[in-house]
């Protein structure tokens, strides 16, 4: 291959590389409000964990892993 | 494990690096007013023979700045709000709490060695990693156990989410770890040369453009993964929990951190425009910075918008203020960042003090007022006492607000002044101007930044006695602070 033809190989791999990141970017969006919109998930709630956070404060979601040693 | 009525959040190592951002902070920008005056004034490089020459000292400004008190006033903030986020205290694991301390005690080497090597003019000569590899080998170390604590402590999470903060925290762990590794890649010498130089003398194991490339891989990262990334960690806590309100939209978090992850690490190519590097590189460098302003404007924009309803704030709180101007100048040096980066602006801007004054407006408004606002919120939280004096508080943000704009005013005219200059031909094609032209020109601006940069370093004394008053004198406070923080 001469340097040449690694240098377009370079450059395709880049345009397809962005336009694939830009599908995926595009993509997170809509899975992001469908999966609030089937009421899946509410990613707002997750903004409360700045504000609730004593060590005493309700836990939003337990972390499953330490639910049986780290009982309130 | 214990039960979470005898348990408190362990503040010790907060407290230490509060305390070295604090030292750093003040240390690290007076070598900058002296510079600043050293280039209005050239006499004063000879105040203190060869360790007081401009060249000596830029190099440890920079260092001292980035790593001393930014990186302190990042640790500090993480060690704080990252066991308020996933609930956990440090205590919980007493082999956490044992790195802490090693942690900050190879820190502490790193910045000993640090200033020293770099006074006696030991360096490896590569912007933002001018340390050399002996002290790479401790910074990797020091980076590992960093690493150790953040996974260790995320292991034993009470929360299963993780909030926005923390994701920013572990992609600020990551992005230097790879970066700083691939950009240090260095051959001693001594060692692998023959027996040529000092046993800490080393090459960079790139050569020519390649080495460009990889060093401003790192240095533009330096600034996304040190002077961005985890100041964003910073804000998305500190901001809805001085104010009491959650962040305007989570899901436009999650989306700006996506963004910017992809984004950011192809964006350095813009310091290599007009260089040898590859155009379709130089051409990536731009698009790409240019894309950045949306990821950027997100978290800025979610940042100003969770004061909705809640301006009132911004008059009556200080910290309040200092974080939502932070976010207006993280607003401005994201849209002036991609501005300079289009070809046709870079051929005037490259090499200009246009650059200096865009990354001051960048560090002295946007990561510094962070740093000093999150500093001084989890002072009485973790003192446990009234913030000393909200009027000392006040005064510090307009005059550093003042000296802001004082230094990046004054650059972006001399930046423009002399790229206009550099370029100026006759009708023959001859240069207009020589190089010492363009330094007369420029005197009276530099005078200002001068200015500018003691007005700022007299905000920082200020906030350090701010903070120094507050941990042994402030009113001692019953119960933690919810939301605003108290002062007197």
């Amino acid at each position: 291959m001469t340097s040449v033809e690694i240098e377009q190989l370079r450059i395709y791999l880049y345009l397809i590389g962005t336009g694939l990141a830009v599908v995926i970017f595009y993509y997170y969006i809509i899975h992001l409000y469908r999966s609030e919109k089937k009421g899946k998930k509410d990613y707002e709630k997750y903004g409360k964990l700045a504000l609730d956070d004593e060590l005493d404060s309700q836990i939003l979601e337990k972390n499953p892993k330490l639910e049986n040693d780290k009982k309130e | 494990m214990q039960s979470n009525a005898t348990l408190e959040y362990d503040y010790s190592i907060v407290k230490l690096f509060i305390w070295t951002a604090v030292i750093f902070g003040f240390v690290g920008m007076l070598i900058g007013v002296l510079i600043a005056a050293q280039l209005a004034f050239p006499d004063l490089n000879y105040l203190l023979g060869e360790y007081g020459t401009f060249s000596r000292l830029r190099p440890l400004h920079t260092n001292v700045v980035v790593y001393g008190f930014t990186l302190s006033g990042i640790w500090a903030s993480f060690y704080y709000s990252g066991q308020r986020v996933l609930k956990v205290s440090i205590n919980e694991s007493g082999f956490l709490k044992a790195l802490t301390k090693l942690h900050f005690l190879l820190y502490l080497v790193i910045a000993a060695l640090m200033v020293l090597s770099l006074l006696m003019g030991i360096t490896a000569n590569k912007e933002y990693a001018q340390m050399e590899w002996p002290l790479d080998v401790i910074v990797v170390l020091t980076w590992v156990i960093f690493g150790i604590i953040m996974f260790g402590l995320i292991g034993l999470r009470r929360e299963k989410t993780l909030y926005i903060s923390m994701w920013y925290y572990i992609a600020f762990f990551l992005g230097v770890a790879m970066l700083y590794l691939f950009n240090n890649m260095e051959v001693p010498t001594k060692f692998f040369s023959g027996g040529l130089g000092a046993w800490y003398h080393s090459v960079s194991m790139y050569a020519g453009t390649n080495d460009a490339l990889v060093q401003w891989w790192w240095g533009h990262n330096a600034v996304a993964f040190v002077f961005t990334v985890p100041i964003i960690a910073m804000i998305y806590y500190f901001l809805p929990k001085e104010s009491g309100q959650a962040v305007y939209s989570y899901k436009l978090s999650l989306l700006s951190f996506w963004g910017l992850m992809f984004v950011y690490l192809w964006a350095g190519g813009h310091h290599l425009v007009w260089s040898t590097v590859p155009d379709w590189m130089q051409t990536m460098g731009s698009v790409f910075s240019v894309v950045l302003i949306l990821p950027s404007w997100g978290s800025a924009i979610n940042m100003l918008l969770t004061m909705k309803g809640e301006w009132n704030q911004l008059t009556e709180n200080p910290l309040i203020k200092f974080m939502v101007l932070a976010s207006t100048f993280y607003m401005l040096s994201t849209l002036e960042g991609p501005i300079q980066s289009v070809k046709s602006v870079n051929a005037i801007a490259h090499f200009t003090d246009w650059i200096p004054g865009h990354v001051h407006d960048g560090v002295l408004g946007w990561v510094a007022f962070m740093v000093f606002a999150a500093l001084m919120h989890m002072a009485p939280r973790v003192f446990k006492r009234e913030i000393y004096s909200k009027s000392l508080l006040e005064a510090q943000f307009w005059i550093q607000t003042i000296a802001v704009v004082l230094y990046f005013t004054s650059m972006w005219i001399a930046g423009i002044t002399q790229g206009m200059m550099w370029r100026a031909v006759d009708e023959y094609g001859n240069l207009v101007y020589s190089f010492i032209d363009t330094v007369s020109v420029l005197h009276p601006y530099y005078a200002i930044r001068a200015f500018g940069g003691l007005l700022y370093l007299i905000g920082v004394l200020m906030f350090a006695w701010n903070i120094f008053k507050t941990a042994t004198a402030g009113r001692r406070l019953e119960q933690e602070p919810r939301y605003r923080s108290p002062m007197a």
